[in-house]
Order: C-alpha cells, then sequence, then structure tokens
C-alpha cells in the first residue's frame, strides 16, 4: 500500500479540482462530472504519476436519472496508488471523452465498453466491435439485454 | 431470418492496401500459432509488415453476463475458465475481492496454501508459454522436456483438486479441502525434476545462435509505449522495469518471501523468453519456502455467511441444515459495495472489479484481464518486423483466448 503522505498529497491536491473523493478498499474514489474527465485524468498523469490506465468499463443502473457510470481505474506504479474515476451519463446520449490521446490502452478497453454497454468515446475513431461481431445488434452487458436472447450469424438447421 | 442485419463480411480491416505493391493477408483466427482464436490482418511488403490490426473476440462467451445471473459461489467455476492455464490465480483473486467486500480475513493455513499455489500455477503457465513457443520455432525436445515436467504439476494438482487444469478449488472463504497426505512430498520430487529439466532448456537454447538470431531485438517494445498501453506482467518486466505487485502492494503471504523481480534489458523476445525462465525459478525458490512456512489449523474461517457447515451437522442440525440451503439457494450475502481487486497473475494485472448491491448475486463482474490489453498492443511489438516473426512475438505475449474474450 501507499505511503500515509502520498494519499494525503493526493487527497489534499486533487480534491479540489476534482470532487470529493473516498477511500475505498485501498483505491480512491472520484466521482466526476463528464467534461471534468479529461482534465482531472491529465493532472493525474502528469502531476501524480498515473502512468497506468488499467480498464475502462461501465455500470448499467437503469431507472437513474444518469444510467450510465463508466469507470476508469487507474494505477501510478511510482506511489503505488490505485484510483477510480467515476463519471455518470444519461442513456439519451452515453457519451464522454476518449482518454485516447493520453493512454495508448484506452483504444481497444473503450472499443469494449462501446460494444459491452453502448458508451459512446468522443475522440476514438475506431468503435467497431472487439470482442462481439459486426452487425450485432444491441448491448449484452446493459440490464435491459435478455440473457438468453439469439443473434445466430448462421441459421440453425431444423 | 430476415430480422437479421446483413453484411457481407464480418471481419473487416481498419486499412487497405494503400501501396500498388504491398498484400494485405490474413492470419488466423484458426490458426495453429494462434494459441486459440485471434485473427491478425496484416499488411505486407515483401516480407516485411508493414501494419497489423489484431481483432479477438472469437472466444467470447458472454462470462460477465452470465455472473450477473448466479451466486457468488457459482461463478468459481466460471472465473476458472478465464486463464485456463493458471486456473488457481483466478479463483484466488475473485475469492480475495469477495472476501475483502465481505470484511473476510482468511486463516493462516489458507493464505498461505494460496500463495503457495499461486506460485505453483504462475511455474504451470510460464512453461506452457515457453514450451509452446519454442515449439513454434522447431524446438520439439525443449518442448517436450518442459510439457512433461508440467504434466507432473497436472497430475500432481489432480491429486490435490481432482482435476487437471480447472479445478474449482478456491472457496469465499477457504479452499475447497486440504492438503492429501504425502502431496508436499511429491512437491519436492516435482521440483528438482523441474530443475533438472529447466536445467537442459537452458542448455539447448540460451546460447543457441539459431535461437538468438530469431530472438534477440524481435518484437521489442519500449518502457514508455508498455505503459503507455497498459501493459503489464513478464511483457513490462523484460523492458526493465521491476513492477510486480507481488512486491508493490502484497497480497497473501507474499510480503513474508524472499524473492527477487526478475527484469530484461529492452523488452524483446529474447527478454520476454529469460524473464519467464527466471520467474518460474523465483517462484519454485518460494514454493519451497511456503512448504517450510506452512502453518496447520483450519483451511475455511468459520463464517456462517460463506463457509459451508459440515454435512454430518447438515443431517443432524436444523440450524445447519438451514444454513447450507441458504448458502445454496440464495448464495453468500455480500454487502453493498464495490471493489478492485487485482493479483499479479502469470499474464500481468489480473483485477476484478465487482459490484454488489447486497445478497447473494453479483451486480456487475467485470475482469480486467491482461490478455486482452495485451493484445491492444501486440500491433506494437508486430508491426515493422518480418512476418515470420508474428509467431513467435505472439508466442511471447502469451495470449490466453479464455481471458482475452470472455
Amino acid at each position: 500500500m501507499a505511503a500515509a503522505s502520498d494519499l494525503e498529497a493526493l487527497r489534499r491536491e486533487l480534491v479540489p479540482a476534482a470532487g470529493p473523493a473516498t477511500l475505498s478498499h485501498g483505491s480512491f474514489v472520484f466521482v466526476l462530472a463528464p467534461r471534468e474527465l479529461v482534465p482531472t485524468v491529465r493532472r493525474l498523469r502528469d502531476e501524480f504519476g498515473f502512468d497506468l490506465l488499467l480498464d475502462v468499463t461501465a455500470v448499467d443502473w437503469p431507472g437513474a436519472v444518469l444510467r450510465f457510470e463508466v469507470v476508469h481505474h487507474l494505477y501510478s506504479t511510482a506511489h503505488k496508488v490505485r484510483v477510480r474515476l467515476k463519471t455518470r451519463v444519461a442513456a439519451d446520449d452515453p457519451t464522454v471523452d476518449s482518454l485516447g490521446a493520453l493512454y495508448g490502452s484506452a483504444a481497444f478497453m473503450e472499443r469494449e465498453c462501446h460494444d459491452m454497454y453502448g458508451i459512446g468515446f468522443r475522440g476514438n475513431f475506431d468503435l467497431r466491435p472487439i470482442l462481439l461481431y459486426e452487425g450485432f445488434v444491441g448491448h449484452p452487458l446493459r440490464k435491459d439485454y435478455p440473457k438468453q436472447r439469439e443473434q445466430p450469424l448462421v441459421p440453425y438447421r431444423d | 431470418m430476415d430480422t437479421l442485419p446483413s453484411f457481407p463480411n464480418p471481419v473487416r480491416s481498419i486499412f487497405e492496401a494503400i501501396r500498388d505493391d504491398s498484400v494485405i493477408v490474413n492470419i488466423g483466427p484458426s490458426h495453429p500459432a494462434t494459441h486459440g482464436t485471434v485473427q491478425i490482418i496484416a499488411e505486407l511488403d515483401g516480407e516485411r509488415v508493414l501494419r497489423t490490426d489484431v481483432h479477438c473476440g472469437y472466444l467470447h462467451r458472454g462470462f460477465e453476463k452470465e455472473c450477473e445471473d448466479h451466486t457468488w459461489h457459482n461463478l468459481i467455476p466460471y472465473v476458472d475458465r478465464l486463464n485456463y492455464v493458471s486456473a488457481l490465480v483466478n479463483d484466488f483473486a475473485y475469492c480475495d475481492a469477495v472476501e475483502q467486500l465481505m470484511g473476510l480475513e482468511i486463516t493462516p493455513r489458507c493464505r498461505y496454501l494460496r500463495t503457495l499455489l499461486s506460485e505453483y500455477s504462475r511455474v504451470v503457465d510460464h512453461l506452457t508459454c515457453v514450451a509452446a513457443g519454442l515449439m513454434e520455432m522447431g524446438a520439439m525436445t525443449a518442448f517436450l522436456y518442459l510439457v512433461m515436467v508440467r504434466d507432473f504439476m497436472y497430475e500432481h494438482l489432480a491429486a490435490l483438486t481432482g482435476a487437471r487444469v480447472t479445478y474449482s478449488y478456491g472457496r469465499i472463504g477457504g479452499l475447497a479441502r486440504d492438503l492429501p497426505d504425502g502431496w508436499l512430498v511429491r512437491l519436492e520430487e516435482i521440483l528438482v525434476q523441474y530443475e533438472e529439466f529447466v536445467g537442459r532448456v537452458h542448455a539447448l537454447v540460451d546460447r543457441n545462435r539459431i535461437f538468438i538470431d530469431r530472438l534477440r531485438d524481435v518484437g521489442t517494445i519500449t518502457t514508455a509505449d508498455a505503459l503507455s498501453l497498459g501493459v503489464t506482467g513478464p511483457i513490462l518486466r523484460s523492458t526493465g522495469v521491476p513492477r510486480d505487485l507481488r512486491k508493490d502492494t502484497p497480497y497473501l503471504a507474499y510480503a513474508e518471501l524472499d524473492f527477487d523481480i526478475p527484469v530484461g534489458i529492452k523488452g524483446d523476445n529474447y527478454d520476454r523468453y529469460f524473464v519467464r525462465m527466471r520467474e518460474m525459478d523465483e517462484s519454485v525458490y518460494m514454493i519451497r519456502q511456503l512448504a517450510q512456512m506452512l502453518p496447520g489449523g483450519p483451511i475455511n474461517v468459520d463464517d456462517r455467511r460463506c463457509t459451508f457447515p459440515e454435512k454430518t451437522l447438515v443431517y443432524s442440525q436444523i440450524e445447519s441444515l438451514i444454513n447450507h440451503f441458504k448458502l445454496v439457494m440464495d448464495g453468500p450475502s455480500v454487502p453493498p459495495g464495490e471493489i478492485y481487486c487485482a493479483h499479479e497473475a502469470p499474464n500481468g494485472e489480473l483485477g476484478f472489479y465487482l459490484v454488489s448491491t447486497g445478497g447473494g448475486t453479483p451486480y456487475k463482474v467485470h475482469v480486467r484481464s491482461p490478455s486482452f490489453v495485451h493484445m491492444g498492443a501486440a500491433s506494437r511489438m508486430l508491426d515493422g518486423g518480418q512476418l515470420a516473426d508474428i509467431v513467435p512475438t505472439f508466442g511471447s505475449i502469451n495470449m490466453i483466448g479464455g481471458e482475452c474474450d470472455r
């Protein structure tokens, strides 16, 4: 785990910029507005040494005003600290800015998130299906996608 | 069937040939050297690779969707099938995540046993990767030496868990069963065999001119690129960065062990081979320490929220019967919350992001699988190389379809 002073410096520096932070199971958790995402990540990378973008995913909360929660996980190899960034977006325009300009790993992981949840990433021009196939209709990890639905590419034989 | 969308070709490349003399070739997904199913579309100038476009997803089976429909315990066989070469690491990382969410502390014996078995799995995984990589370059003897040792380990793990590859051995709050008699004695015998045969492989290939010519300065990636592309594990360490979660944020019993982190010099295929070979030696060193340190006592926590009561009690006490019934039907009760828990899997950082809204079934399970992220970085290592180097470079990334495509 990180030294307490690193955590304290992070909290002091970042909290005014990024809003309230909580410490959950060893990770800092920030809840951001969509427009704050890229500036916050840039500061995390340049000023706090968060050099690894580990993961991009989303959580679907049907019925909530802002239905989708886009979740980014970052890690600092220098401070050995983890950060989770949560950005809520509405169902009618589920779009956040892409982190592709900051991290090369964003391109692939955003494609997966787009596949699974239909989240758009502004600035990522290669959102082709990656785990699904071309022509797949819908976003399977959304809660309203029935688990049993089938979309066979080749018709079943009788 | 007219509701289905029509599309001429389900897999398109992002690029088309830009030059008159370049050609686009398709490699995979069903190719023996793709270790599962991955497709590489490459634009070639003669034998030189200009650009590549890596497609995965051919083994996608809806793991994360399926997980939302089962109790926490029932996911253990599923997580086994992510990285099916070192299934125990997945088991323990998943169980650790759920345990932290529940605020459980596992027993000392369980902690040491999980560490021992994680390292044992790491040896199995690296043996497989190195053996397959060597075989693809024609080193059949080295392949057979390594796979023979690996098979001793598979049989040995089968004696403990009852299965050769997918063990379902972890439990939330403990393990399925304790070590059988004589297991540690056989373990030492296998480690001696391991040393003999890995020594022979070192002698066969380390200074072999053909091998060096094929691997040195091939598939190189710099530290800056590797970090930017999210690369972790042996590939990142092969670029010279001693970044290892076992040292950086020690979990299980790693803080009490003595071990080194082998690193490479310049992040090419030869470094990746050597880092894996040296990591296995460190793992064996750790296994021997752990076998000495292994404490007695129970392997499961005594917590009725997750641990099944003893079978004799289920048949004789109504409380235990109800407890058993509730655990099977409703699942372990995990309080609301979310967690990202990462373990150092043989391929890199394996993270479980779990969201619970309370109750026996997860709300969301997301796996940060190293293989998937490494596939995003694969183009960087393949571009500019030779067509024939795609196979060894791809082999040294050690993509595992199960965890890549989920």
